[in-house]
């Protein structure tokens, strides 16, 4: 079964617009959240994350800070 | 162990550059990346790179990684080079996940963000300190920030984070701003910002999270009250584990015309070069230059 997959970034990051086409082009669902648009997001994130960088990716509760394409896969078993 | 023709250290635009043209001249290699795009995927808009009037840093990265594995590329990427050997006439480069041999080598590595060096940086890092100001800026609406630095990357980080943030603080350790002009008028006339010049920070200090950092002028030492710091005080070249390969004082690879180096076989181009003026379309005509160099040597050196 899929599971559910958050990607918290900014609109004009580079890793965040790298990390949602790895995801698209590996067919993984995800829901984006713009922690530009909203200060519950940014709070969210950095509790969820102890950091402040963007992108973060929380797959079911297991969070990856970065685009970290080796713990992504491991994770999302790819 | 295999041996390459050639191997490229780089996938920025110089880089990619380089392995369009190898690819073209069919030559056996590969090309190791750490990070595709360079600083031109951190870019913000280009205007300047001939054939689009405008395109985003990301939007054109993207296109020079379509243009380079339109040939099959074998990519290596998230792998960073940790040392440069020749042993005769053969190179091995040493990544951090594994060793590759080759009869030449371009070297197209690129710039990276300068540390401060002060204390707090790094326990800091991410956690209100940041080197990006396009991709973190968001995150500190209605917040009060610090930039570091005076030239026109923090300018152009003033510019960003003083529509996003409550108050920025400007801290230069020149005694004006420098950049163009046209960026230092929008930043001094902005309300919501202070500059400090002939400054520079000490420490910054926090508890989870940045809180404040302590700046020193000609007079006095000072507390600040931030959340955030966005270090923009220039570039360094990534050019440390290339031993043994002449480079001036700022730690750029010299190379000639041709973009050879002193080592017979080894090429380098772009901004880890002394190359004057640092522009995406230079790094690509120098990364060009550099497989048509690194093809000819491998046409007419006789290898044992």
């Amino acid at each position: 079964m899929a599971k559910s997959v958050k990607v918290y970034s900014t609109p004009a990051c580079p890793w965040c617009i790298r990390l949602k086409q790895f995801l698209k082009e590996n067919n993984i669902e995800f829901q984006n959240i713009d922690v530009s648009s909203d200060q519950q997001s940014v709070d969210e994130l950095m509790q969820k994350s102890g950091q402040m960088g963007v992108p973060v990716l929380d797959i079911e509760g297991q969070i990856i800070v970065g685009f970290d394409r080796d713990r992504i896969k491991s994770v999302l078993g790819l | 162990m295999q041996i390459y023709d050639l191997v490229i250290i780089g996938a920025g635009p110089a880089g990619i550059t380089a392995s369009v043209y190898a690819a073209r001249k069919k030559l056996n290699f590969l090309v190791i990346s750490l990070d595709i795009g360079g600083q031109a995927a951190w870019s913000g808009d280009i205007e300047n790179y001939t054939g689009y009037q405008f395109i985003t840093g990301p939007e054109l990265a993207q296109k020079f990684q379509e243009h380079m594995l339109k040939y099959d590329t074998l990519l290596k990427d998230s792998e960073e080079v940790l040392k440069l050997n020749k042993t005769g006439d053969i190179f091995s480069v040493k990544t951090n996940k594994a060793v590759y041999q080759s009869r030449s080598v371009i070297i197209a590595s690129g710039k990276k963000s300068k540390a401060l060096g002060v204390s707090g940086e790094e326990e800091f890092k991410n956690r209100g300190l940041t080197y990006c100001a396009t991709c973190d800026g968001p995150l500190f609406a209605a917040k009060s920030v610090a930039v570091i630095g005076g030239g026109n990357s923090a300018l152009d980080a003033a510019l960003q984070l003083i529509k996003i943030a409550k108050q920025v603080y400007i801290i230069n350790n020149a005694s004006s701003l420098g950049g163009d002009e046209i960026m230092r008028q929008k930043v001094e006339a902005a309300e919501n910002v202070v500059i400090f010049n002939n400054s520079r920070v000490l420490s910054v200090i926090g508890d989870k999270f940045v809180n404040k950092i302590k700046i020193q002028d000609n007079i006095e030492v000072k507390d600040l009250d931030v959340q955030g710091v966005f270090v923009e005080i220039g570039l360094v070249p990534n050019s440390g584990f290339a031993t043994g390969v002449e480079k001036n004082s700022l730690g750029e690879i010299k190379v000639n015309l041709r973009n050879e180096t002193n080592i017979p076989g080894l090429f380098a181009a772009g901004d880890v070069t002394d190359v004057p003026e640092k522009q995406i379309i230079i790094a690509a005509g120098e990364g060009s230059k550099a497989a048509l160099s690194a093809s000819r040597y491998l046409l007419t050196s006789r290898f044992h």
